[in-house]
């Protein structure tokens, strides 16, 4: 256990470092700079117009549908990583049980590439 | 293994405020960056605890996949987030009721724990010790062999979900104007073409 930690030692101190080093530029910056705000440096824009609208509008429900299925496929991959290192000692067994689970899925990707999910009009 | 320690104690304190942040923050673009950050920090939590693969997941599934999912909901959905927001102190009960059941169960959970350590030597399949196998191997040696029907009925869900997705919010639209490569190829000349002798003065 000790071991497995110790490996991860180098990722604790990059993350320290990373938030030591925002932490001293982001200071750094309000604290040096010269801060001397008035309205019409605060206002949206400083030139242009105010924007029209929220930024946030209504878009197209496929963008979820191909997320969705990213990731699903994502977690399919995911389960792919213990059963490539440990292939060696699960035996035919567990190759096959893997088979049937990536037929499972083929089924569905064969259903969504003939329903035309895939495409963009 | 005061640095196992301090870090325990620094990922559940983190874990446990971006948790709180996460419903307390006013904007909700915030609250999911709070989500991202208990993702992270519970990913620290499962390396501590021996569980690698699982944590390196959690940051590629979580923080990957499904946080930017909710970034993608919380940022482009036309929802008044400010009117939403005022309805939900009277869900304070229910979500109350639902925090105290998971108490009860985490209560349930350690009071076997202490009641009867001899427990975890009789599960089913212990894990292979950590220093033999990698945390990887060893999930992979019981995953698809032991526990292959829960394995199959995650391929099952998945695929449910899939299907449920498309079912959902796949609509084919009308108004947009589709190639269709087999009617262009399968184009004849006779269909399309017609050639006409026109004579001087007498018009078509």
């Amino acid at each position: 256990m000790d071991s497995l930690l110790r490996e991860y030692l180098p990722i604790l101190i990059f993350i320290g470092v990373a938030v030591a080093l925002a932490t001293v530029i982001v200071l750094a910056s309000f604290l040096v700079a010269r801060q001397n705000p008035d309205s019409e440096k605060l206002s949206p824009y400083e030139c242009g117009f105010e924007p029209f609208a929220d930024a946030r509008s209504k878009f197209d429900v496929r963008f979820y549908l191909v997320s969705i299925l990213f990731i699903i496929f994502d977690l399919e991959v995911a389960f792919l990583f213990p059963w490539a290192v440990s292939l060696g000692s699960i035996g035919l067994f567990g190759f096959w049980s893997m088979i049937v689970f990536l037929a499972v899925l083929t089924v569905g990707f064969i259903y969504e590439w003939k329903k035309g999910a895939l495409e963009w009009e | 293994m005061i640095v196992q320690a301090i870090c325990f104690y620094l990922f559940a304190a983190i874990t446990v405020a971006s948790g709180v942040m996460v419903i307390a923050a006013r904007n909700p673009v915030h609250s999911v960056l709070f989500l991202i950050l208990a993702f992270f920090n519970a990913a620290g939590l499962f390396v501590l605890a021996g569980a690698e693969f699982l944590a390196l997941i959690l940051v590629i599934v979580y923080v990957g996949a499904v946080a930017v999912l909710f970034l993608f909901v919380v940022m482009m959905l036309d929802i008044n987030f400010v009117e939403l927001r005022q309805g939900a102190l009277q869900y304070l009960p229910v979500g109350a009721l639902v925090g105290l059941v998971l108490l009860v169960e985490l209560i349930l959970v350690f009071g076997a724990w202490v009641a009867g350590p001899e427990v975890a030597q009789s599960i089913a399949a212990p894990l292979p010790l950590a220093t033999n196998v990698t945390n990887t191997a060893a999930l992979g040696q019981l995953l698809y062999t032991r526990y292959v029907y829960v394995f199959q009925a995650s391929g099952m869900i998945l695929l449910v979900a899939m299907v449920g997705a498309i079912v959902l919010t796949l609509r084919a639209r009308t108004d947009v104007r589709k190639q269709d490569i087999n009617v262009q190829v399968g184009r004849r000349r006779a269909d399309t073409l017609e050639i006409v002798k026109v004579r001087p003065r007498q018009g078509v």
